[in-house]
């Protein structure tokens, strides 16, 4: 494909997803949550796929973000206690100052998502933890953090955070959403393009092939590693602070620290697409997206059972996701040479 | 924390608190050795080892429901755990075995959801518990209950593992094991099946599972969501005991009960399920530095 093309191709895609909420304004909401799960898929990939590091406890930095950005909106304008107790509907916010309240608590939540990534990625990564202790030491944080969330009685424990209501002013709630989930995951997509493309993407795959190896040649893995984990941490905590708000209600363990399902979409999202290439998670979000609706309407609660053995199903079967398989179908078109 | 004043002053209560720990110490040093089986022989975390656990439970349940002895369910939750087992390996892990490590991860957390799922789906999501009919003892005037079952369940749990590690050692099967867990190609070398072998021991891990949820659900309680907590415990004992090392295995699960129930008290119930996994990162972090100092990583 010329470069010219690939250009049209590129602006088509920016321009339909532009006009996608007014065409549709039915399916706002779902079509914000189509980005949110890009954006999920993204993230996970770049640690789990293009760096090697299985981790199924991305999901603590998504609650992070939805809780800081919640509560540093709620402390902004209200007392803590009559917003307890009445949960949220004191009075609602101006346009005005719902929007400053939003935008520096989702900056609040990214500068946590680094710190915590930051602090994790010292104790972590930085000791040299791998493989499968790094995927059940992540796992146990995920459950840790929902746990320790459900007893905390100021972020209103167990029973949940209620996010101020949306205000009249500022057009339709999916729409207002919708933009700002489209704007992050392109500027997460033009990242990642970007760093896969230079040096960066070149050392973190080589962390993931072998990490001695890497570290031999003079790459310094820790620093590598804890750069991926800290940005997929700060667009993951600012999304889940979008989506906190978008969904209207924060429960410590089926909305914000979800391991049951956005933890385990992203990782089946990214594996489906497939995993350690740039477009792998995008398709196999778009993907799952539109056909999770089908199976949550003709599965009957029989969906998530459904998700385990089709996780299983394509690690055993279809390793390399669609990716990899259109790489193998088509080496041609991806720049690999077919011979060697 | 408050709660750590009630335990000075009246030392009884931390006896009993002892003793219930060290009760269900043995049911998690008995899931962390099928654990360590399968991750020594196989070189595989099974990540479903909890929901294998849970799901003995609710064969057992289910048993019960048609009027058959509680204690007769629990061979038969070991013998249909061995065949789900069987069937896992066969369809499963027998293409991930010896495979790439990203794939066994993946795939065993992909069995983990399938079997919670289908658990909330067949059984429900509520929690649920085996009467088994027997009573209670009451220690010291009355100051100390011990419910009999825990007891009953303490036992066949150290029978088991004991019976199970003599089996290692003399059977053939055993043995064979044991040598592809030193090394398969030599085993394979020598004339051992080990395709057969691996099976033989994933399947043997889930009919350890298996009998131990059923303990579980007539001691305490089993719910499809609960089986993670189980596979944790069982990663952090294998980890602090090593791989190999039954004693340790042991004293390490009994330690973990009593540690578990202690800070259930103190924290509150609502940190246990917190506490528990919150350990799990510190362990791996002390596990961690301690190989930092000889240079090498967890892996």
């Amino acid at each position: 494909m010329s470069s010219v093309w690939k250009y049209v191709a590129y602006s088509g895609v920016i321009a339909i997803s532009v006009v996608a909420p007014w065409a549709l304004p039915a399916y706002q909401t779902q079509l914000a949550f189509l980005w949110v799960m890009v954006l999920l898929a993204l993230t996970w990939d770049l640690v789990g796929g293009q760096m090697g590091y299985t981790s199924f406890g991305n999901i603590v930095f998504f609650g992070l973000g939805m809780y800081v950005t919640a509560v540093v909106q709620r402390n902004m304008h209200f007392g803590i206690e009559e917003y307890v107790h009445v949960a949220g509907a004191v009075e609602t916010l101006t346009p005005q100052e719902y929007i400053t309240g939003l935008f520096v608590g989702l900056g609040a939540s990214g500068i946590a998502g680094v710190v915590l990534a930051g602090i994790l990625g010292a104790c972590l990564l930085a000791t040299g933890m791998r493989g499968q202790y790094f995927g059940i030491c992540t796992l146990g944080l995920g459950i840790a953090a929902g746990e320790l969330a459900s007893g905390w009685e100021y972020i209103g424990a167990g029973s949940g955070l209620v996010t101020p209501v949306f205000p009249e002013g500022l057009g339709q709630r999916g729409l207002f959403f919708y933009y700002i989930f489209f704007l992050l995951t392109l500027m997460l997509f033009l990242t990642l393009g970007w760093l896969y493309s230079g040096h960066f993407g070149l050392a973190i795959n080589a962390i993931r092939d072998d990490e001695d190896k890497a570290e031999a040649m003079g790459i310094h893995t820790t620093r590598y590693k804890i750069i991926a984990w800290c940005l997929s941490a700060f667009f993951l905590s600012v999304a889940g602070g979008g989506v906190g708000h978008l969904v209207g209600f924060i429960d410590p363990t089926e909305v914000a620290f979800a391991g049951a399902t956005f933890g385990v979409w992203m990782i089946l999202m990214a594996i489906l697409g497939g995993k350690g290439t740039l477009w792998g998670p995008v398709i196999g979000a778009v993907i799952f997206h539109f056909t999770q609706e089908l199976f949550w309407t003709y599965l009957f609660g029989w969906q998530r059972v459904v998700m385990g053995a089709f996780i299983v199903g394509i690690v055993v079967f279809f390793p390399r996701g669609i990716m990899g398989w259109a790489g193998d179908r088509w080496p041609e078109r991806f720049g690999h040479r077919t011979t060697g | 924390m408050g709660n750590i004043l009630i335990l000075i002053d009246a030392p009884i209560f931390t006896l009993q608190l002892l003793i219930d720990g060290i009760l269900i110490g043995a049911v998690f040093a008995l899931a962390a050795y099928g654990m360590a089986l399968v991750w020594g022989v196989m070189k595989i975390i099974n990540f479903a080892q909890g929901e294998f656990v849970i799901l003995g439970g609710f064969v057992a349940y289910w048993t019960c429901g048609f009027g058959i002895n509680p204690f007769l369910s629990i061979p038969i939750a070991g013998l249909v755990l061995f065949a789900i087992g069987w069937v896992l390996y066969r369809l499963i892990i027998t293409r991930i075995v010896e495979g790439d490590l990203f794939i066994s991860i993946l795939a065993t957390f992909g069995i983990s959801i399938l079997l919670q799922q289908l658990m909330n789906q067949l059984f429900g999501a509520d929690v649920q518990t085996v009467e088994s009919g027997l009573g209670t003892w009451f220690l010291f005037n009355d100051r100390i209950t011990v419910l009999q079952v825990k007891v009953v369940a303490f036992g066949i749990a150290l029978c088991l593992g004991l019976v199970l590690s003599l089996y290692m050692k003399k059977a053939r099967l055993g043995q064979a094991i044991r040598a592809t867990a030193q090394d398969s190609r030599a085993a394979r070398i020598l004339g051992i099946d080990t395709d057969r072998v691996y099976g033989a021991t994933f399947a043997l891990n889930a009919a350890i599972c298996g009998v131990l949820g059923a303990l579980v659900s007539m001691t305490w309680v089993v719910q499809p969501f609960m089986g993670l907590a189980y596979t944790v415990r069982s990663f952090m004992i294998v980890i602090v005991a090593g791989i190999g090392n039954v004693f340790g295995v042991i004293l390490a699960g009994l330690g973990l009960g009593a540690a578990e129930n202690f800070a259930g008290f103190i924290l509150g119930a609502e940190f246990q399920t917190a506490f528990v996994f919150s350990l799990l990162v510190l362990i791996l972090l002390w596990r961690n530095s301690l190989l930092r100092l000889q240079r090498r990583y967890l892996q």
